[in-house]
């Protein structure tokens, strides 16, 4: 799967929960919100090989 | 995770409330949450005409859009700082949403009234230029209101603002702003407008979460400047309680409401209110800082706006 966050790029082999991917990349489910597809999903989701996902951040600077 | 109330696959878990909905309920409970905020605290009525302080952010639009939704038809205004590039993408989101909506958003730019832009402004008077920011969005935008009858401005505030801050303000006690952040701030005649924070008690992730629902098309990057370091270390603290103990945010800001209202009796005497002799905006001397900038950089001119739509 194809996973862009903050400009970023990254491939992932095998498929994983959108928990799992947060986790992966050191993010809170408090801060980023889980794309797939154009979709929003919960962290329970499990996330396809062939997915492409966007990872957003939701804090701002104030 | 199935939705609470149809059952469909979720698409958002909500711990703080020990619920997870699907994009429609989900809409439906934000909106339903943001309304009877405006009721409850009595933002608006029905003689009120509104408008909403857009920057571009996922905040601001999702606001002007869901007020709109509402049935709250506003128009918007937007200050445009003239900062290279952030400022003109920030302005196009704006009018994409002005067009969605087909609403009016004035705008007023810095640089023509300032002939500088306000990194160059903050520098010359030896301010950090969020203050001179703050000072000059605070004013333009009390301002459009008096100018053209505005009679609520409302700004897109939201959970994680107003907990981030209060939490500031309490590690430090900073006695004078802490009993000052209210959902609503009553204005003086003809002097200050009303200013009214409908997202008071919606948390950043589902203003977002809404914004990627709706389709909203905001400005992701962050201005050049808002690195204001101690709000994000902030907001970072409070997410990571969030974490571990889901509803500390809402429980904290919603707490502080209850003991504000329960101070409003021992009301402290105002001071002595004086106003800007040049503009009539509520100054502690004879000329407001805005007007002092004015001054110092303006070109004699009026404040003027720009319109669009
Ligand atoms: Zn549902
Ligand atoms: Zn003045």
């Amino acid at each position: 799967m194809k996973v862009e966050c903050e400009g970023n790029t990254y491939e992932f082999e095998k498929p994983m929960q959108a928990s799992r991917l947060l986790e992966q990349l050191s993010l809170s489910r408090e801060t980023h919100l889980v794309v797939v597809n154009s979709r929003l999903v919960t962290e329970d989701h499990k996330i396809d090989r062939d997915d492409e996902v966007k990872l957003i951040r939701v804090v701002s600077g104030g | 995770m199935k939705c609470r109330v149809c059952g469909k696959p979720a698409n958002i878990n909500l711990r703080s409330y020990k619920t997870s909905l699907c994009e429609d309920d989900f809409i439906a409970f934000l909106e339903k949450r943001v309304s009877t905020t405006i009721k409850k605290y009595r933002l608006i009525d029905e003689t009120d005409t509104p408008i909403v302080a857009v920057s571009g952010g996922k905040d601001s639009l999702s606001l002007w859009y869901m007020m709109n939704g509402l049935g709250y038809a506003s128009d918007g205004i937007y200050v445009d700082l003239g900062i290279e590039g952030y400022s003109g993408r920030s302005l196009e989101k704006i009018r994409q949403m002005a067009d969605i909506l087909q609403r009016k958003v004035y705008i007023f730019h810095v640089r023509n009234a300032l002939q500088e832009g306000i990194d160059s402004v903050a520098k010359v008077i030896r301010r950090p230029t969020c203050s001179a920011c703050g000072t000059i969005k605070r004013y333009i935008m009390n301002r459009i209101c008096i100018d053209k009858g505005y009679t609520v401005l409302v700004t897109g505030h939201n959970l994680d603002d107003e907990a981030s801050a209060l939490f500031g303000n309490v590690l430090y006690w900073k006695k004078e702003y802490l009993w000052k952040k209210n959902v609503v701030l009553e204005g003086k005649e003809d002097h200050l407008v009303k200013k009214i924070k409908p997202f008071f008690l919606c948390s950043e992730r589902e203003i977002a979460a809404y914004a990627i629902m709706k389709g909203i098309d905001y400005i992701y990057e962050e201005c050049p400047f808002s690195k204001d370091a101690k709000t994000l270390v902030y907001k970072g603290i409070l997410n990571r309680i969030e974490e571990s103990s889901p509803g500390t945010k809402i429980m904290f800001v919603k707490g502080y409401l209850n003991v504000v209202k329960e101070k409003g009796d021992e009301k402290e005497g105002d001071r002595e209110g004086r106003y800007c002799l040049q503009c009539g905006y509520p100054t502690f001397s004879d000329k407001c800082s805005f007007c002092r900038l004015l001054d110092k950089f303006g070109t004699g001119c009026s404040v003027e706006f720009d319109q669009y739509g």
